[in-house]
């Protein structure tokens, strides 16, 4: 194949082969990790907004209940470990999946749902109960930035419980095969940052809320 | 009964009723039917050539980067007749409309004119054409078989037209909104925009936006991930540099305009308070969230345009790029710095001296980087052997134009000076002379430049240089007086004038249009001339240009599978070391190539995504959640799906490269 390859001149004038195309078979890294990073990290501009939003708009009460007369930290306090165990649960689902364990890791999946579920659960009576006294989302700024920037968290929430139950009936169907661990590593990367995101609410909204 | 049946109309129709339809305005009635009769025409044509299956499986389901980049254009050229219909529309009205004369638009249409035209000609022109370029050339030129997500790709394509379609279907059914392209509060909330037409605007932006963020992703993933062995960062080609650097803009500035509709739309669908006047809503924030997408939205655009301005200058004046690093790191720069400037589209609004002259301060900046491009493309001229084909003719008007712009832009970015000029024509004749200088010329260098590649014939020379005149005089003709204008102090948005002293820089301005109208005409002539003389223009050699990176060492137009053999780059111009070296393609040793398969899934979720915008603008409430339900349910049978690739037999490449060989 003398056409395939080339020999030129160094500088340093020494022969040296130059390759112009790879013979065998290229294939490429798989770039969905890569992806999905690229995809959380424009989430997190999207919670960035809602953020700033909630900075600019945080204090306008406009003659309605303030941040510190209506949040109630106890609730939040289980809310917010339910999430934070639910990190953990999915972590050891990942630790049984590197293992090839089935089993353990949709038991531990499932744990994450319950908890998942239940920060959902909470987060919704919460809601439930502003509404009922009058601090619903229409009241003032600050309510619609409250209700938009914790409802955009607790929406992606449920998004991601609707994805476990998708991959667990997949991986009841398939197995641990490479294309569903690559999945289940997507859904652990997007659950671990709710988890971030909600670190920040929790502080943000929440605990410098209550302190004003 | 009775007292039910007013209620389920209501629950399926939500506020359409025959009323919303224009049937009383005869501009509409008329455009309505002359789209009518073109669309049963052309859905005639393809049945009558039995085409619907061809196009299915070759096309709307095709998961090649090049058919998608295709597709792309051929929706961006669509969709620039009719904004540039839009703009013919303005122009005549502002021509006339002087002293007694009305003109011939009343007032609310005229508002809906000039929103369209803004919002189609940047979302559904510009955006379009850059990103079908990018998807056509890049995935090429690092030398890859395909993007890092197939179907996402197909997807992406899929939603920017269903948002396309939408603001489309504004025209003949309901209104568009009458508040500007970026729809400032509060004249965009429900109290004072109560009609459909802002959530047109809303939806059919959040949904193409989809689109675009995922395509940024992909492509981004696609450089980063997918380059031939050997391609470093600094030995991509610039286009795949500015592709790179627009498509991190679009990932990082995407988000931010779909957070800012999604506050909009709970304003005008749930009763929020986030930009109202009442409630503590602070408009304010909007006009800076909006600007933050905004402004780095004008470098997404622009970025790939000095890409092909890149390309161009150096393939027709032969020789090495001028200052490779330099314009790597002036692209990277201005993408950097492309967030530290928004807020110099409203110096007006009262952010005090110190954050204007900062954000002054910043705008002056980035005017160094691109000035270092602009001298890079001229040293790559000099002592160059220059062939003044069509594409480099638009590189040659673009240096020129953009050099006018690029002053004026300096000149807007002193805050005294924006005071006396801001939202006048001086402004309006600034950033069409950015953005048609800059983004409309690279693309239309870029089309004559890559179509060749695509289609393995060249555009037809002669009426690509009518239409080159034509369009550049005409730009001038078109927008030099409305700098004239803007100083003296005429404002944008106006339907109808008092002075007639100012009438002939209007009636200049309108003959500038006409001018542009030919330069289209003569490029749809171009391309009906150059398909019917297609073998005269044929190019088998697939370097039409003797052209510098990988995309020219394929055939013309390319395999599916691009490249028989990865290519393996040792030089930021690897086709054209390859030709030092005297390369040839490889006739033997084959192996088989591994391929994505074509899905119909995209296009499904394209025709559900418009139902459900359709259906949420008319507050269709059941078929807005069916259809959102039915989004979930095919997205997620996709994902059931894991038979998703496919190998090309060795046999068969040997049979396709063959072909190319003995032609």
């Amino acid at each position: 194949m003398s056409d395939m390859t080339m020999t030129v001149s160094g500088g340093s004038g020494a022969e040296e082969t130059l390759r112009f195309h790879v013979t065998e078979g290229h294939h490429p890294e798989n770039a969905t990790l890569l992806g999905f990073w690229l995809y959380l990290m424009s989430d997190c501009l999207i919670f960035a907004c809602l953020f700033a939003t909630y900075g600019v708009l945080g204090r306008e009460y406009a003659g309605g209940p303030s941040a510190a007369e209506v949040l109630e930290l106890p609730i939040v306090a289980v809310n917010t470990t339910l999430l934070l165990f639910s990190s953990i649960t999915y972590g050891f689902a990942v630790l049984e999946m590197q293992q090839n364990r089935r089993g353990p890791m949709i038991a531990w999946l499932v744990v994450t749902w319950l908890l998942g579920a239940g920060f959902i659960t909470l987060e919704l009576t919460e809601f439930a109960h502003l509404v009922s006294i009058g601090a619903g989302p229409q009241r003032s700024a600050f309510l619609s930035s409250f209700f938009t920037l914790v409802g955009t968290h607790g929406l992606h929430v449920t998004c991601g419980l609707i994805w476990m139950i998708v991959l667990l009936v997949q991986v009841g169907k398939k197995g641990l095969i490479p294309a569903n661990k690559r999945r289940l590593m997507c859904l652990s990367m997007f659950w671990h940052f709710l988890d971030v995101v909600w670190v920040g609410v929790f502080s943000f909204v929440y605990l410098m809320g209550k302190l004003s | 009964m009775t007292l039910q049946h007013p209620d389920l109309a209501k629950l399926i129709f939500g506020r359409l009723t025959w009323e919303s339809i224009p049937y009383h305005e005869p501009i509409l009635v008329i455009t309505f039917i002359g789209v009518a009769i073109a669309g049963i025409a052309v859905l005639g044509l393809v049945t009558y050539f039995k085409l619907w299956g061809y196009l299915w499986r070759e096309w709307f389901t095709s998961v090649d980067h090049k058919k998608i980049g295709i597709m792309y254009i051929v929706l961006a050229l669509v969709m620039l007749l009719r904004g540039f219909a839009d703009a013919l529309m303005m122009r005549a009205q502002q021509a006339v409309a002087f002293g007694p004369h009305e003109g011939y638009l009343p007032a609310e249409h005229y508002d809906q004119i000039f929103t369209a035209h803004g919002t189609i000609m940047i979302f559904f022109v510009a955006m379009p054409m850059i990103t079908g370029l990018i998807n056509y050339v890049m995935p090429l030129q690092i030398g890859s078989r395909d993007v890092a997500f197939p179907f996402l790709n197909n997807f992406s394509f899929w939603m920017t037209v269903s948002g396309a379609v939408l603001v489309m279907t504004s025209l003949f059914i309901g209104e568009f909104a009458r508040t500007g392209w970026l729809a400032y509060p509060p004249l965009s909330e429900l109290s004072s925009s109560p009609d459909s037409g802002v959530d047109y605007w809303i939806w059919g932006l959040q949904i193409a936006g989809v689109g675009t963020t995922l395509s940024g992703i992909n492509m981004i993933a696609t450089i980063v991930k997918m380059r031939a062995p050997g391609m470093t960062m600094m030995k991509m080609p610039i286009f795949t540099w500015t592709a790179l650097c627009a498509n991190v803009l679009i990932v990082a500035a995407f988000p931010v305009l779909t957070a800012t509709l999604a506050l909009l739309a709970l304003d005008r669908y749930a009763g929020t308070h986030f930009f109202t006047a009442d409630g503590g809503g602070n408009m304010m924030m909007y006009i800076n969230l909006i600007w933050v997408w905004g402004h780095p939205e004008v470098y997404i655009l622009v970025l790939p345009a000095f890409g092909v301005f890149s390309e161009v200058t150096s393939t027709f004046s032969r020789k090495r790029l001028f200052g490779y690093a330099s314009m790597v790191y002036a692209t990277v720069v201005i993408t950097v710095l492309s967030y530290l400037v928004w807020l110099h589209h409203f110096f007006t609004m009262g952010s005090g001296a110190s954050v204007n002259a900062f954000f002054g301060i910043t705008t002056m900046i980035i005017s160094i980087p691109t000035g270092a491009k602009i001298f890079n493309w001229m040293f790559t001229m000099y002592r160059g052997r220059i062939v003044f084909d069509v594409p480099m003719l638009w590189v040659v008007a673009f240096i020129v134009t953009f050099a006018i712009g690029g002053m004026t832009g300096v000149l807007l970015a002193v805050p005294p000076a924006d005071f006396s000029l801001h939202n006048s024509l001086f402004l309006i004749a600034h950033f069409h002379n950015v953005i048609i200088g800059g983004v409309l010329f690279g693309m239309f260098a870029g089309i004559n430049y890559w179509f060749p590649k695509a289609f393995g014939f060249r555009l037809d020379p002669f009426w690509g240089k009518c239409s080159f005149w034509l369009w550049v005089v005409g730009f001038y003709f078109a927008f030099m007086p409305l700098y004239l204008l803007g100083l003296m102090g005429v404002t944008r948005r106006l339907r109808h004038m008092d002075d007639p002293s100012l009438q002939i820089w209007f009636q200049i301005a309108a003959f500038g249009a006409v001018l542009i109208l030919l330069g289209i005409v003569a490029m749809l002539i171009q391309f009906a001339v150059s398909i019917m003389r297609r073998n005269q223009l044929r190019d088998t050699t697939g370097d039409l240009w003797h052209g510098r990176t990988l995309e020219w060492s394929t055939s013309s137009p390319p395999p599916p599978y691009n490249f028989a053999f990865t290519p393996q780059v040792h030089d930021v111009d690897t086709w054209w070391q390859m030709k030092q070296h005297n390369w040839r393609r490889p006739v033997e040793g084959f192996v088989p190539i591994h391929m994505p398969k074509n899905t119909g899934t995209g296009v499904y979720l394209s025709v559900l995504s418009f139902i459900f915008g359709f259906a949420i603008v008319w507050y269709m409430w059941l078929i807005a959640a069916v259809s959102f339900v039915a989004l979930l349910a095919v997205a997620i049978h996709h994902t059931f799906n894991y038979d998703r690739d496919y190998y090309i037999p060795a046999d068969e490449v040997r049979r396709v490269e063959a072909a190319h060989a003995g032609a």
